[in-house]
């Protein structure tokens, strides 16, 4: 079987479950595929031999923040919770600001050759865990540090937001 | 080309055989704690199918094919059949990186023992243990049943808590060894310097995580009886219900195998040089694979014998001791390898580490009681 078929299959794969997680009605069924998207992801990044990326997305999107979301959706009632079907008038907007999006996009995609990777420079070995530290631990140490500080001030943000104040009602 | 297919061929060889181990381990284990529950309650245990009830597993088999499938009527049905199946999968593919043996060499050609080795193993049993709830959240919520419900969230809400001090404990076992890859693990414990002695308290962290991420007493409240039915799987009968069960006893096998693998040197054993020089290298490895067996099954009756022994916590317990008690005790002993690291001992460091750990926590004992007093 040619990778290149592999791919084909994968991507199409991609795309369904990813089209499938806006037209479930059920937010269970559409948090069930978004975690089936990643794992197709994954094995995007398996296919570019990427293999540190895809355990890190797996471990991160699909164990972590999904199960997260998968445990705030099912505490709600879903049977009095379902959104009211909108006006026609929105529809209509809203298919006119995608439809232009769209054709945006299609313009830029045609008007500007992207350019393909290089392939005399292309290594297999890049996205190996080793080729990776040495990369994230010495030319983009800074940026690299810079984002764990981001990451602690968004953590020390989501504690004082959780935490109750004195005199607050306990629930 | 004939090279990729005997490589090939070998490979399923291997992952059936460790998928018959596996399944065989699971089945007896239940005949097993049922035998250990016994003896630690001073009775028989099951003694009826055939002789000291050694067919007992193929009984239950036949039992739980033979009940009613039942599918409660306002459940999602096609959910409801999948939570099991996912915890199925998911407790068989953690094995898939675990060296189960070394090198073996057959008309020239080498084969490793493994399944795969790829150089993020143990980052892929940390991925495949983390999905591992999924099973237990979609059978929960799809029952359409309160009780199964508030087993599923708490099932949920303990795996990720408690997968944050495992990680931990992983990163250490990674800072000693410099490589993710399982097999590069086993390989620079060998000749018995196994990473236990390395990483006491790592260790102690870890298996207390195992516990909990397997749901085995004392950390099984998402099936706890006495709060909540049955919990995630009140409503499941039948083989279903069956998968559920083997599934627990799965991951009990092979995390006793990842343990064995991390900190008890994986298919190392004593005399191994021995046993190379006067049989061969092939025999040396396959006992090797019974030393990893044998390791892990000794883990297994650790899990059975702390279910007979120790209660179940309270949920809040089982909270703080994840969150305030096991993640900074985890932080702890990343700065002390790291330390060891540097000075060039990380034995002494890790010992004067663990006894100056137990000395602050009894000081801090003392003065504690001391102000309840006062």
């Amino acid at each position: 079987m040619e990778i290149s078929n592999i791919w084909y299959f994968l991507s199409a794969l991609t795309l369904l479950s990813a089209l499938m997680v806006i037209l479930s009605k059920n937010p269970i069924h559409s948090v069930l595929y978004l975690v089936f998207t990643f794992f197709c992801i994954s094995a995007h990044y398996v296919l570019l031999n990427a293999q540190f990326l895809m355990a890190v997305n797996i471990i991160v999107y699909a164990g972590a923040i999904m199960v997260l979301f998968l445990f705030v959706i099912m505490m709600f009632d879903l049977k009095k919770n379902t959104p009211e079907a909108k006006s026609s008038m929105t529809k209509l907007a809203g298919s006119i600001v995608a439809g232009s999006l769209l054709v945006v996009l299609i313009a830029i995609v045609r008007k500007n050759a992207i350019p393909g990777p290089a392939l005399e420079k292309f290594n297999s070995q890049t996205g190996m865990v080793e080729n990776l530290g040495q990369v994230l631990y010495g030319e983009f140490l800074l940026p690299f540090e810079l984002v764990s500080i981001l990451f602690f001030v968004a953590m020390v943000g989501a504690v004082l937001l959780g935490k109750r104040e004195a005199g607050e009602r306990n629930f | 080309m004939e090279l990729l297919t005997s490589v090939f061929i070998a490979k399923a060889i291997i992952v059936g055989v460790v998928f018959a181990i596996t399944l065989g381990v699971a089945a007896y284990s239940t005949y097993f704690e049922r035998k250990i529950a016994a003896f630690m309650q001073d009775r028989v245990g099951p003694d009826r199918a055939g002789p000291f009830g050694i067919l007992q597993p193929l009984a239950d088999a036949v039992k739980m094919f033979m009940k009613e499938d039942f599918i409660p009527a306002n459940s999602n049905k096609w959910l409801f059949i999948a939570g099991p199946c996912i915890s199925m999968l998911t407790a068989l593919m953690t094995s898939a990186v675990v060296p189960f043996g070394d090198t073996v060499t057959i008309d020239g050609v080498s084969f490793d023992l493994q399944g795969i080795d790829v150089n993020i193993g143990i980052l892929w049993v940390f991925g495949i243990v983390s999905l591992g709830v999924y099973g237990i959240m979609i059978g929960g919520w799809a029952s359409n049943n309160k009780f199964a419900l508030l087993g599923a969230i708490r099932a949920a809400s303990q795996n990720i808590s408690y997968e944050l001090a495992m990680g931990m404990a992983i990163i250490t076992i990674l800072m000693i060894t410099g490589s993710l890859s399982t097999k590069e693990i086993v390989e620079v414990q060998q000749n018995g310097h196994w990473n236990i002695f390395y990483q006491p308290l790592g260790f102690i962290i870890f298996i207390i995580c195992a516990f909990a991420e397997c749901n085995r007493t004392p950390f099984d409240l998402p099936e706890c009886e006495t709060e909540l039915i049955g919990g995630y799987h009140t409503e499941y009968s039948s083989m279903k219900l069956g998968f559920y069960l083997f599934a627990e006893y799965i991951n009990m096998f092979i995390s006793g195998a990842v343990m064995a693998t991390l900190y008890f040197g994986g298919y190392d054993y004593p005399g191994i040089d021995f046993v190379t020089q006067q049989f061969g290298s092939n025999v040396a490895s396959f006992v090797g694979v019974g030393a990893l067996l044998g390791k892990s099954l000794a883990f297994v009756f650790v899990f059975m014998w702390v279910r007979w022994t120790i209660p179940r916590f309270r949920y809040d317990q089982l909270m703080n001791l994840g969150w305030t008690g096991l993640i900074p005790l985890a932080m702890y002993n990343v700065v002390i390898t790291g330390l060891g690291i540097l000075l060039g001992k990380p034995f002494m460091v890790s010992v004067a580490g663990l006894i100056l750990l137990i000395a602050a926590l009894f000081v801090y004992d003392q003065l504690t009681v001391k102000k309840k007093i006062a």
